[in-house]
């Protein structure tokens, strides 16, 4: 198959009659099982996706492997996200969601994060650079800190916002503030107030745009309004 | 032949308890060339907005109402067509749009989220628009068919037509509280913004 890395892979199809658990397991996970004996915790398959569990702490390791090495060729990186669950006691998690296009494989990487302690992971920005806005999502609904990440600051709201993180159980779901006191904080923004102009402006970006439109506008083109 | 000692144009405005032939001609004049010509801004932000651009196309095609033109700066723009819901952090550029729309202007709040927040009784979105600006039409739906849109601006044709020159406050603009930025009482927006209906099932606290 063309694209495929495998020389005689049969044509993709879309998998049929699959068992809710234990199904074939991705190979990657037994590869990261032999390599990070130390840090794979276990893993499982359910509805054909296999995934694995790793501490925390080995995640950018584990990740930056499954990208280079020449037998796992994760290219891909679909999602990075946490489950938290109902009952308090139980460890939160850090899900990534990594595709192999060579190979046709998808994994699925949890980290266990115990609730006392702050919780931080390794950042996987320096391997997938697609990491930035999905882990700032992921810090503005959950609270986690990605060690590492260049620019880790709210996405979805706004950036002087008070009244935590939206996703966590705790989180009442209309907030916690009353309803006026919600639109006054929100009318508060200043739009300008992180973004200047300044910091738009195309002279800064002058040099990386494409070479068509710098002769338009070192031709004095303007545009917009 | 005697004449008034008062100027031509006081007897034209002055007079709100018996207002000349002249001035009520005058004002369905005005009033039909503005009800006929109102260019809406569209303001749209979610399903809503489908439904208003199905509106503006051919088949229901809000041209017959004098409306073909999209104003797609508020600067030349009468009425502010709301259409889908508001999240908090849109609601000081919903502010700002409405604030740069020159007098005469008037908002229709298009279905349900943006007249009430809708479903969506959650962190995220304003309990209606009429807490950030005020409205004059409400089209409810989910969202409203065409059908419903263009009923609500025949209502609002309608209202214009209304329209008094000799209403002194007709053109006030509404200055929201400088402290707060709100321009109704706290209270009242806590109170438009209870609970109703299924969300009332909500718990509060998540757990």
């Amino acid at each position: 198959m063309p694209g495929s890395a495998i020389p005689d892979a049969p044509a993709p199809s879309t998998p049929r009659n699959l068992p809710e658990k234990g199904g074939t397991a991705n190979p990657s996970a037994a590869a990261i099982a032999a390599k990070f004996g130390n840090a794979y915790i276990r893993s499982e398959v359910v509805w054909g996706d296999t995934t694995v569990y790793v501490r925390p702490d080995s995640v950018l390791e584990i990740v930056r492997w499954l990208h280079d090495d020449a037998s796992q060729r994760y290219d891909y990186l679909s999602d990075v996200t946490a489950v938290e669950y109902r009952d308090p006691e139980q460890e939160m998690e850090v899900v990534w969601h990594l595709r192999s296009l060579p190979y046709r494989r998808f994994l699925r990487l949890k980290a266990p994060l115990a609730k006392g302690a702050p919780l931080a992971v390794d950042s996987v920005w320096p391997v997938y650079k697609g990491a930035d806005w999905i882990e700032r999502e992921c810090y503005d609904m959950f609270g986690i800190t990605f060690r590492g990440h260049p620019d880790l600051r709210r996405i979805l709201m706004w950036e002087t916002y008070r009244e935590g993180f939206p996703l966590r159980k705790d989180f009442p779901l209309r907030g916690r503030f009353s309803r006026a006191e919600q639109l006054r904080q929100a009318l508060s923004i200043t739009t300008e107030g992180r973004y200047s102009m300044e910091e738009l402006s195309v002279a800064q970006a002058f040099e990386d745009l494409p070479e068509e439109m710098r002769r338009r506008l070192a031709g004095g083109e303007r545009t917009g309004e | 032949m005697g004449l008034s000692q008062t100027s031509p144009t006081s007897a034209l405005f002055d007079s709100p308890q018996q207002e000349s032939w002249v001035a009520t001609r005058l004002d369905f004049l005005v009033n039909w060339s503005r009800a006929k010509s109102l260019w809406p801004m569209p303001f749209g932000t979610a399903c809503c907005a489908i439904e208003f651009m199905a509106t503006a196309a051919t088949r229901f095609d809000l041209a017959r109402f004098g409306m073909e033109r999209m104003s797609f700066s508020p600067r030349q723009a009468d009425v502010l067509i709301c259409a889908g819901r508001v999240p908090f952090k849109l609601a000081p550029v919903l502010r700002r749009i409405w604030q740069q729309m020159p007098q005469p202007k008037w908002c229709i709040s298009m279905g349900a989220c943006a007249s009430s927040g809708g479903m969506f009784d959650n962190y995220a979105v304003v309990q209606g628009i009429d807490t950030i600006i005020p409205v004059d039409v409400y089209v409810p739906g989910c969202p409203p068919r065409p059908e419903g849109l263009l009923y609500g601006i025949m209502m609002l044709q309608e209202k214009v037509m209304r329209e008094k020159m000799s209403d002194s406050a007709i053109r006030n603009e509404m200055d929201p509280d400088p402290a707060s930025g709100l321009y109704i009482p706290a209270s009242k927006i806590d109170e438009l913004s209870e609970p109703f209906g299924n969300s009332v099932q909500q718990t509060r606290s998540g757990l």
